[in-house]
């Protein structure tokens, strides 16, 4: 190889420059668009100095990003920022989703930044997982030069167009002078209406070349205009339907978080008395221990919850997208209801499921007005609840969220997570990987508010967990951070546990080790005979990576739990350490499973509770009585049809 | 019902703006059947004519869709009876001097246009609605047709009203 590695490129003199204007003082950080910032105008610099100023403005904290040949020019005027922290992640990968921890832990905009070429593509699953989870985050990129754009020149790959369908919106800088705005643009695109991931991509010459910064800058969108402010005859007959409806449900996702609406969820939902369901994106998003809380519906929901979509005759859907996770199979979800469905984005609207009474709004808006609504409706009378509550409890009282202790004595994976939740509590925030630990800290810990429960959903991005906990922990410094990773995603982005250490950002792990791609290895053992193949990471059998040894090697305290009354004594270990990272492996066994499930493109009417238990099949009784157990053998009719489901559907 | 529809798309006539809208189309599974850009009396403004054949659910989806394109700027539909629609063909009919007057006779017949005349081939450029050029081409295979190109359709509403008018703000 006779090319240079960019990445230890020796640095380009730095370009002449003029006097740097006086810093005025930061601007309020309360507000992160638009603070009310002083006025530049034409003050000399060069690009990258106006890529910096202009995160400065726009109140930028933090960027996780690793310098490279063209992104270098950027990382000059960074190092003297005093108000912009570089965080020097070990993967660029590590970057994008630390900075959707840190969007997802506050609801500001997360950066993250990279070279050109493979530094900009290593950032692509961060911004697909942000672009389906709707986080608001800016990628900026270098670029090779403008001459060589198009030239297969090194390090170059066409960035803006790898990223255009898992983008919000991205843009290529063609001339300095537009920074400001590209910037302005970016951070307004991602954070308002739906949110989503920008990119921006800079070549390396518009970095260098000498430019003048004014700020702040008008922005030219004449396409954006989301609707924020809904439909007054909507929201009356949505009311209407809410106040009349004898078995409605109040369907929560992610969006309800996003636009901070919990209390007025919270508002709503006492008002009617009507059930509430929370997705995989909106755990948090209302308590936990509300009587009214039915918890998670979809695929590896509860029971009562599930049950409650399906036999509801009015869905109301609020910031949630009828995601084939939650719906199952779509002919037979919720037959009888008829849709109220609010959300910002209007494409969302009937996508999936045709909606009765379509609601375009910003959720906390829409859920304001919908309290207004129904109060006035109610003067008119309301529908009894009464039955549909006693029906609901039972299903509750008979089909609880529960585990069995292994048979071969190993430790419980649910039990450790379910400690974890008890210990650190509802003011501790939770980040999981995904796969089987992250059903289970989903089901098994309590969550009491908003933004306490992070996790890739709509990706399902393996290795999500340790680098979106850093992220969080930087923004949250004052809360403990807890990332529950499972041993296979562990080993996929680990590495930024030494930029945990190095930085100063001490966050808890605890990886759920089972030896195995264990949800994989569930759909194994369901739909393919128990034929394993290729799940076994011989992470039990082999102690291949150690994982005590490996988190010490990081610069992390390692500790390790392989016995139930090890569990507690641990959790409390790593809860007194506040100075470092903390990586306990739970070596749990391997079997356990995630239930109840509804498995993939299979009606949620077949929901089981266990193996073989369908509650919800043939009419209103159970199909089987009495205690729950999880060894019952799957009847091989069922196990056929259900593989033929899987392999149309693929695993998750 | 599948039918098919055209789509007027104003869009910022910015770089990539076509790769996105096609790339929509494409990877949310709908096939274009022609697409015409061009300016528009707006210079930062060009317009797109799309026909595209889908349901009529999944259309208002694809709409909705382009609308979150931060460059689209307005879609409108255009119903082929309160629009003008046209596509532009230019075909190389071999037409030796035996049978020239012929092509040239079916030539007027559809108000098309000779453009270019050899002792081997005849030209042609025509203007019109899909319907009239395939029953034009229809007249003209029996002579040979050697090369022919076709525009995607564009097209207008009717009446005195301007949908850029009201899109683009001073």
């Amino acid at each position: 190889m006779t090319t240079a590695n960019p990445r230890s490129a020796p640095k380009p003199a730095p370009p002449p420059r003029p006097a740097p204007p006086a810093k005025p003082a930061p601007p309020a950080r309360t507000e992160p668009i638009h603070p009310p910032a002083p006025r530049f105008d034409h003050v000399p610099m060069t690009g990258a100095q106006s890529l910096v100023r202009s995160l400065e403005e726009i109140g930028c904290e933090v960027v996780f990003g690793i310098p490279g040949g063209t992104i270098l020019p950027a990382y000059d005027p960074l190092l003297d920022s005093t108000r912009v922290r570089h965080v020097l992640v070990r993967h660029e990968q590590g970057a994008g989703h630390a900075a959707t921890g840190y969007a997802q832990a506050t609801g500001k905009v997360g950066v993250c930044m990279a070279t050109s070429g493979p530094g900009a593509t290593n950032l692509v699953t961060p911004i697909a997982d942000a672009y389906m989870d709707s986080i608001p985050l800016v990628a900026i990129t270098g670029q090779q030069t403008r001459a060589l754009i198009g030239t297969d020149a090194f390090q170059e790959a066409d960035i803006t167009g790898i990223t255009m369908p898992i983008t919000k919106h991205n843009m290529l800088v063609t001339r300095p002078e537009d920074i400001p705005r590209a910037i302005t643009e970016a951070f307004h695109l991602a954070s308002t209406g739906r949110p989503g991931p920008v990119l921006v991509d800079i070549p390396k010459d518009v970095l260098q070349e000498e430019t003048t910064f004014t700020w702040p800058v008008e922005m030219e969108l004449p396409g954006y205009r989301p609707t924020t402010r809904p439909h007054g005859k909507q929201i009356r007959e949505a009311a209407r339907l809410m106040t009349s409806a004898r078995q409605p449900v109040l369907y929560v996702g992610g969006g309800v978080i996003k636009a901070e609406a919990a209390a007025e969820l919270k508002e709503l939902a006492e008002l009617t008395g009507i059930p509430v369901v929370t997705t995989l994106m909106a755990r948090g998003a209302f308590p936990d221990s509300h009587p009214q809380h039915l918890g998670m519906p979809g695929m590896h929901g509860t029971v009562a919850a599930v049950a409650a979509m399906q036999r509801s005759d009015l869905l109301v859907a609020l910031g949630a997208r009828f995601d084939d996770r939650v719906t199952g199979k779509l002919s037979s979800f919720a037959p009888n209801a008829k849709v109220i469905h609010a959300d910002i984005d209007p494409a969302e609207i009937s996508k999936n499921r045709r909606a009765d009474v379509p609601i375009v709004g910003d959720c906390k808006e829409v859920i304001a007005e919908l309290i207004e609504a129904v109060r006035a409706e109610q003067a008119n009378g309301r529908a009894d609840l009464t039955a549909w509550w006693a029906e609901l409890d039972d299903l509750r009282r008979r089909f609880p969220l529960g585990y069995d202790w292994p048979a071969d004595g190993s430790l419980s994976p649910e039990y450790v997570i379910e400690r974890i939740g008890a210990i650190a509590g509802p003011d501790a925030v939770y980040v999981a990987g995904v796969g089987q630990h992250q059903m289970w800290a989903a089901q098994f810990i309590k969550y009491e508010k908003p933004r306490s429960w992070l996790n890739s959903g709509g990706a399902g991005t393996m290795g999500f967990a340790v680098p979106a906990a850093m992220g969080a922990k930087l923004a949250r410094p004052d809360d403990v951070v807890w990332c529950i990773d499972g041993d296979g995603c562990f080993q996929m982005t680990n590495q930024e546990l030494a930029t945990c250490a190095i930085e100063g950002i001490p966050i808890k792990v605890a990886v759920i080790n089972n030896g195995n791609l264990g949800m994989v290895r569930q759909w194994q053992n369901l739909f393919y005979s128990e034929r394993y193949s290729n799940t076994d990471l011989g992470t039990h059998k082999h102690r291949i990576p150690d994982f005590k040894l490996l988190a010490e090697a990081m610069g992390c305290v390692g500790l390790r739990a392989e016995s139930k009354d090890e569990v507690d004594r641990v959790i409390q270990q790593a809860m007194e350490i506040n100075d470092q990272p903390v990586v306990i492996d739970f070596v749990v066994g391997a079997d356990a499973q995630v239930w109840p499930m509804v498995a993939a493109g299979t009606s949620n009417d077949e929901i089981m509770a266990a193996r073989n238990i369908r509650p919800l099949f043939d009419g209103d009784e159970p199909a089987i009585k009495g205690t729950v157990t999880a060894d019952t053998k799957v009847s091989t009719v069922t196990a056929a049809a259900l593989q033929e489901e899987a392999e149309e559907s693929g695993a998750s | 019902m599948t039918e098919r529809h055209t789509l007027s798309v104003l869009v910022e006539d910015k770089p990539g703006v076509l790769a996105r809208v096609a790339g929509l189309f494409s990877r949310r599974g709908f096939n274009i059947e022609s697409l015409a850009v061009g300016p528009t009396e707006h210079p930062s403004v060009s317009r797109m004519t799309i026909v595209v054949a889908v349901d009529d659910f999944p259309l208002e989806q694809v709409t909705k869709q382009l609308n979150k394109l931060v460059h689209v700027i307005k879609i409108v539909e255009l119903e082929p009876s309160a629009s003008v629609q046209r596509e532009l063909l230019l075909v190389k009919v071999r037409a030796d001097p035996t049978v020239r007057s012929q092509v040239l006779e079916i030539v007027d017949l559809f108000r098309a246009k000779a453009v270019d005349v050899t002792p081997e081939a005849v030209t042609i450029e025509a203007t019109g609605t899909s319907d009239k050029l395939a029953a034009l081409l229809k007249n003209l295979e029996p002579y040979g047709i050697r090369e022919m190109v076709q525009s995607g359709m564009v097209a207008v509403g009717r009446g005195p009203r301007s949908i850029t008018a009201a899109a683009i703000r001073p």
